[in-house]
Order: structure tokens, then C-alpha cells, then sequence
């Protein structure tokens, strides 16, 4: 992406985010938003994030699209610490120590 | 003595009383903005660019989500769509807020907008519930005593991961430490057996269409994801 696309998604990035957090404290107010909506928005994290996350554990760039089992053994330790413990930092922790330690035994 | 302890507690402003509450969650905040800014970096981006992300947008997990999709040479419409597609849930923090918030002046309301970031959301949430003799001045003072430690921690730590990432060598197989802070975003929200679905049909769909072009099968997938999800919850 050339350096003027680049600023311009993070304008359009941080005016679309703003908007969304603008919405119901500035225009829409008190009024509530129909439960068949709010039933979608608690999916929105959970319907994105695992399906761009996949392919980069999958078929990492890094060796050429091979399934490496270092990068699939942390990540399903980062995932688990994650689920159990409820906590990005350890989960990242946990995730990243098995990675570092599995690379050096590979090596 | 103790009597001394409440009387100063119960004295004690809601804006000072935000700031002590915000301020455990630098130990979350700074690492992560220092990821954002070393993956920034790591990207291509300069730093101006970095700092406009972690300023401009304030969402760590879109701008995860958009540095990626740079990365993967994605077309510049679908990677806002996507990276915005991760922020709609902040619909849902803006909507309980407003009976509170509602009543203040456009430009406070137009700051918080700003300001209104995961952790300010689950503070500000809570506090009000635990404080219904607030009025609208003091719930606005507590939510900008909130802010005080998170944004300039958010920021502060993205400055010094954009800093320090130059530094690192490459055998450092930074490549993985991305995915690392998508799983991470990921575990944590595994909560019911309905997210968990989600989830599923998102990575199920991810893998299924991964051929489609500009990365749209992305969009496909968390548009299933969600309906799934929601379809989930309902029959629960």
C-alpha cells in the first residue's frame, strides 16, 4: 500500500470508530436497540478476529504457507491460557514462551 | 482511624476515584500498545503513521486487524471495512452509557466518544451501577479521571514499541508475535457456547474461502460467524 492509502485508512479508520462510539451517546440517545441487534453486535469480536487469525497460524508467510508445528503447538497454548485464565498478557506469555522454547529445540 | 479511612473515601472525588481505578489497567495497556507499535514498525509504517493509529483510532484489536491486512497487500476498502467490522461491537458501550451520559453538553459527549475505550467502558459501567446518587457532572468527572492513566498509557506504549522495535534482529521471528495478539484478543472472549460457535464457523469459514479474492472471505465468514452466534443465543 503506498504511504497515501496508508493515511488514508487510518483516517477513514478513525472517523468509522469514532462514528460507532458516537452513535447512541450523541445522536440516538435513550432509546435502546432492538435485542435482535444487540444479539449480533456480542459476535462481532469472535466472528472476525478467529477467521483473520486461522490462515496466519495455518499457513504461516514466514515458512513459505507450511504448517510449521512450533507456530500451531503456541498457538494453541496462547488460545488455551487464554480460554482458562481469562487474561491477554499471560495468555501472550504463555503463547510466546512456547514458541521461543519450541524454536530452540527445533533448531 | 478507620473512621478517618471512610470519611476520606467518601470525600474523595469521582474524578480522583477514576483515576485510581484506571490506573491498574496500564499493566495491560502499555505492553500491548509497545506490541502494536513494534508490529507497526515491523509493517512498514512510519512512525507518524503508528502514532496516528494508536491516536487516532484507540482500538487495539482494528488496528491489529488493519496492519495485517497492509501487510497482506489487501485493497484499502476492504481493510477499513474489515478493521471496522471489529469495532462494531463498541455500538453496544455507547448504547448503555447513553441514559447516563445523555444529559451532558454536546462537547463533553463528543469527547467521551473519543475517549470511550474497552477498559473506560467496563469502568465507567460498574462505577455508575455502584454510585446511583451521581449526577451527570460527577459520572462525566469519574470517566475523564478514567481516561487520565489509559489513553496516555495506550499511547506512551505504542511510542515506545514503534521506538524500540527498529532494534530488534530479524531471527527474532517477530512475524508470529501478530498472530500471538489475535489469540490472545480471542481466548478471553470464549465465554458461552455460542461464542464459541462463532468462532468456529469464523475460522471454519476463513480456511473455506480463503480463495475468494481481496480477502472478502473474510468479510463472508464473520457475517456467518455472527449470524451463528446470535442464532446460538437465541435457542439457548
Amino acid at each position: 500500500m503506498s504511504d497515501g492509502a496508508i493515511w488514508t485508512t487510518i483516517v477513514l479508520l478513525g472517523i468509522g470508530t469514532y462514528a460507532i462510539r458516537f452513535s447512541f451517546l450523541g445522536l440516538i440517545g435513550n432509546r435502546a436497540l432492538p435485542p435482535a441487534v444487540l444479539r449480533h453486535l456480542r459476535y462481532t469480536g469472535v466472528a472476525v478476529l478467529p477467521g483473520l487469525v486461522t490462515p496466519l497460524v495455518v499457513w504461516p508467510s514466514a515458512t513459505d504457507g507450511e504448517i510449521d508445528p512450533v507456530r500451531l503447538t503456541a498457538a494453541v497454548v496462547a488460545l488455551a491460557v487464554g480460554v482458562w485464565r481469562k487474561d491477554t498478557i499471560q495468555s501472550v506469555l504463555a503463547g510466546g514462551i512456547t514458541f521461543g522454547l519450541g524454536a530452540w529445540l527445533v533448531a | 482511624m478507620q473512621g478517618m479511612v471512610t470519611a476520606s473515601q467518601r470525600t474523595k472525588s469521582p474524578f480522583v476515584r477514576g483515576t485510581i481505578q484506571g490506573l491498574p489497567f496500564l499493566i495491560v495497556i502499555v505492553p500491548f500498545g509497545a506490541l502494536f507499535g513494534v508490529l507497526g514498525s515491523e509493517a512498514g509504517l512510519s512512525l507518524a503513521q503508528v502514532m496516528a493509529f494508536s491516536t487516532l483510532v484507540i482500538a487495539g484489536a482494528s488496528q491489529f486487524t488493519a496492519v495485517q491486512l497492509i501487510v497482506e497487500h489487501t485493497p484499502m476498502a476492504i481493510v477499513v471495512l474489515s478493521a471496522l467490522a471489529v469495532n462494531l461491537r463498541m455500538m453496544m458501550y455507547s448504547a448503555p452509557l447513553a441514559p447516563h451520559l445523555g444529559p451532558a453538553p454536546v462537547w463533553q459527549r463528543c469527547l467521551i466518544a473519543y475517549l470511550l475505550v474497552d477498559q473506560v467502558y467496563a469502568l465507567a459501567q460498574s462505577a455508575y451501577e455502584d454510585a446511583p446518587h451521581w449526577d451527570v457532572r460527577d459520572k462525566v468527572a469519574y470517566l475523564g479521571g478514567v481516561a487520565v492513566p489509559v489513553f496516555p498509557g495506550w499511547v506512551a506504549g505504542t511510542w515506545a514499541g514503534a521506538a524500540l522495535g527498529a532494534q530488534f534482529p530479524e531471527s527474532w521471528s517477530l512475524d508470529f508475535a501478530l498472530p500471538l495478539a489475535f489469540l490472545a484478543l480471542v481466548g478471553p472472549m470464549l465465554k458461552t457456547r455460542a461464542h464459541v460457535a462463532a468462532a468456529f464457523v469464523s475460522v471454519l469459514g476463513a480456511l473455506l474461502l480463503a480463495w475468494v479474492p481481496w480477502n472478502l472471505g473474510l468479510i463472508i465468514a464473520a457475517g456467518l460467524a455472527m449470524a451463528v452466534g446470535a442464532e446460538v443465543e437465541r435457542r439457548a
